[in-house]
């Protein structure tokens, strides 16, 4: 009877739901304090940055003076760098998950791929850089180009393309594919013209989250030995005269964006640091702004495909 | 109009079941062809990992034909750039555990509590709100939050600790830190949602609040999926490169306090490769030791999540 007079369980019971009650309380500031972080990096760029952002920042070269520099090479770069990468690991990527996902059978290999790709999401950016450094610009003579960078960005985001469009075709119900198979389709059939089609708003959010990482990415093409300094821009892929396209900026030397943001950060005058706070800003709005529609396609094609 | 294409509709279906064995022949031909060509897709996956491993094992090799390996491990100087090299990697090995531990310690208590409140108190309409925006941390470039390190968060340390020096190992781990938060926060929650509804109930049911349940029941039960969080948030502190190039400093430094600065594995291998070094030369082959050393490390961490989670597994 003792034992009960000195335990008061009324007490102990609003002591457990207090501590309940802030740990939710706790929980929501944990999370604020990420999205504070988010808001101070977006603040911080724009009063550094902002009053850099005229026209002329992208139409100039990088130059010794910090007022009058530019990304003209830098998004140049870029945006040719991304070319390469997107030709490269969308199809490829896209094939990949579509034969693990529909033709793929279960045997030691497939097992062997899917373990594969689960531990390359763990591996370092800058080891994929050292690999492509090896392979890319030595082994096969590519050199410090275009090139070399795509394929190395295209290899690193290579796994976030399969894995995506797994989930996408996983999504699409088996009732489809045997509809398909009932009117006589093959499965490469079935797979083109109902599969690929209905997972593709999947497939098409998860790459371009893919791509927004790769923009940002930097060590990697650091490490195969993008410039940091670059007045010129690659030769021009379309002309004027036959036969009017041309690859020869596949093989020229570059610089990208956060190269560019890179080099200013590390110079010791302040003056630079404008510079790299409005490249900063660029390379943000464009990549919030890619992961804005990725999440604006899946969230539409969520709703708007009901099986 | 309709008997008319009806007419033609059987011809034509008669004229394919004549043909139909060559046909046939081609459609395997088309679907073997198409098959072959996405299974090399899929195996392209494979050939990136043996490519990475070759190439840093074949410049590595060559790295130690004149390094001793246990110079490479004991020595404490790493002077690769001077007139008498030193190669002990302990100095960046050192930076590298000491930026990563700093960003464990933020990111792994506020992940987790993070998950917990997204997976056990959040209403759907929040957590669809919250998770997105916390992703986007992930997002950001890392050379974004490497000027941010150096520009607004160190001068913000150096306001309460006043000798702090410019380059510092502290802010730039805190930096990593928040990083990484959505990587262990997303899964750490997946993992924890993907307990069955029954465990949680039952625990409700003995009278346990939210928190109790969380903490005793769910977590341990989760333990696999937030032991594998954990370690993909430390691969990803290990790898970070542009963060600690640009805040932590480039000067290999033998030191356990997060309050100097020091070179890591990744910001040598980037510090190197700003230069310009001939194909073949020690310092050029010296990035891929490290590279080795860093991926070695990574496996280590690997390896001990995996008997971790093999021997606190539940399965339901």
């Amino acid at each position: 009877m003792s034992l009960y007079a000195t335990f008061n369980i009324d007490s102990a019971v609003q002591g457990n739901k207090r501590k309940d009650k802030l740990f939710g309380l706790f929980g929501l500031l944990a999370t604020c304090v990420g999205m504070l972080t988010l808001a101070a990096l977006l603040m911080d760029l724009m009063l550094d940055g902002a009053s850099r952002l005229a026209p002329h920042f992208f139409t100039s070269f990088p130059s010794r003076f910090a007022a009058q520099a530019g990304i003209l090479s830098a998004w140049v770069g870029t945006t040719l760098v991304m070319l390469v990468t997107a030709l490269t690991a969308v199809p490829m990527g896209v094939a990949a998950g579509v034969y693990l996902e529909e033709y793929a059978p279960k045997h030691w290999l497939t097992a062997i791929i899917e373990i594969n790709i689960a531990n390359l999401a763990g591996v370092p950016s800058i080891v994929y850089g050292l690999m492509a450094l090896g392979l890319f610009v030595y082994q096969l003579k590519l050199g410090q180009s275009i090139l070399s960078a795509g394929l190395t960005l295209a290899l690193l985001i290579l796994p976030i393309v399969i894995v995506a469009t797994r989930e996408a075709i996983r999504a699409v119900p088996a009732s489809m594919r045997e509809a398909a198979y009932a009117l006589g389709a093959t499965k490469w059939q079935t797979t083109r013209d109902h599969v690929l089609p209905y997972s593709m708003g999947g497939i098409l959010t998860g790459v371009i989250i893919a791509l927004s990482r790769a923009i940002g990415e930097t060590a990697p093409l650091i490490t195969i030995g993008a410039l940091t300094f670059i007045a010129f821009l690659p030769d021009a892929p379309f002309k004027a005269e036959f036969p009017f396209v041309s690859f020869d900026w596949l093989l020229s030397p570059f610089s990208v964006m956060p190269i560019q943001m890179f080099n200013w950060v590390s110079r010791p005058q302040q003056e630079f640091h404008l510079n790299a706070a409005a490249t900063g800003l660029v390379l943000m709005i464009m990549t919030l702004a890619m992961n804005g529609i990725a999440i604006y396609f899946r969230y539409r094609f969520r709703k708007r495909i009901k099986w | 109009m309709s008997q008319v294409q009806t007419r033609t509709d059987r011809i034509r279906i008669r004229s394919v079941a004549h043909t139909s064995s060559s046909a046939s022949a081609w459609r395997n031909y088309r679907e073997r062809t198409i098959e072959l060509i996405l299974f090399l897709c899929a195996l392209s996956s494979v050939a990136i990992t043996l490519g990475i491993v070759w190439i840093l094992l074949k410049e590595s090799w060559q790295f130690f034909a004149q390094v001793s390996i246990v110079d490479f491990l004991t020595d404490t100087q790493w002077t690769v750039l001077f007139e008498n090299p030193r190669y002990g990697i302990m100095p960046l090995v050192t930076g590298t555990l000491v930026t990563s531990t700093v960003a464990l310690l933020v990111a792994l208590p506020l992940g987790t509590t993070i998950a917990i409140y997204l997976s056990e108190y959040a209403s759907a309409r929040v957590r669809e709100v919250l998770k997105p925006i916390l992703e986007m941390l992930s997002a950001v470039p890392t050379v974004v939050f490497g000027y941010f390190a150096l520009l607004f968060v160190t001068p913000l340390l150096q306001s309460i600790l006043s000798d702090l020096p410019g380059f510092n190992m502290l802010s730039a781990g805190m930096v990593i830190g928040v990083m990484i938060i959505p990587y262990v926060s997303s899964l750490s929650e997946d993992a924890m949602r993907a307990v069955p509804t029954t465990v949680r109930e039952g625990s409700y049911a003995m009278g346990a609040t939210r928190l109790q349940t969380a903490l005793r029941v769910l977590i341990p039960a989760a333990f696999s999926g937030i032991a594998s969080a954990y370690v993909l948030g430390f691969s990803r502190a290990v790898g970070e490169t542009m963060v600690v190039a640009i805040a932590a400093g480039t000067q290999p430094n033998l030191t356990i306090n997060p309050m100097e600065g020091a070179a890591t594995i990744t910001a040598y291998i980037v510090q190197v490769s700003l230069g310009d070094l001939p194909h073949g030369s020690i310092a050029y082959q010296s990035i891929f030791a490290a590279g080795l050393t860093l991926m070695g490390i990574t496996l280590i961490f690997n390896i001990g999540g995996y008997l971790l989670r093999k021997k606190f597994r539940e399965i339901y």
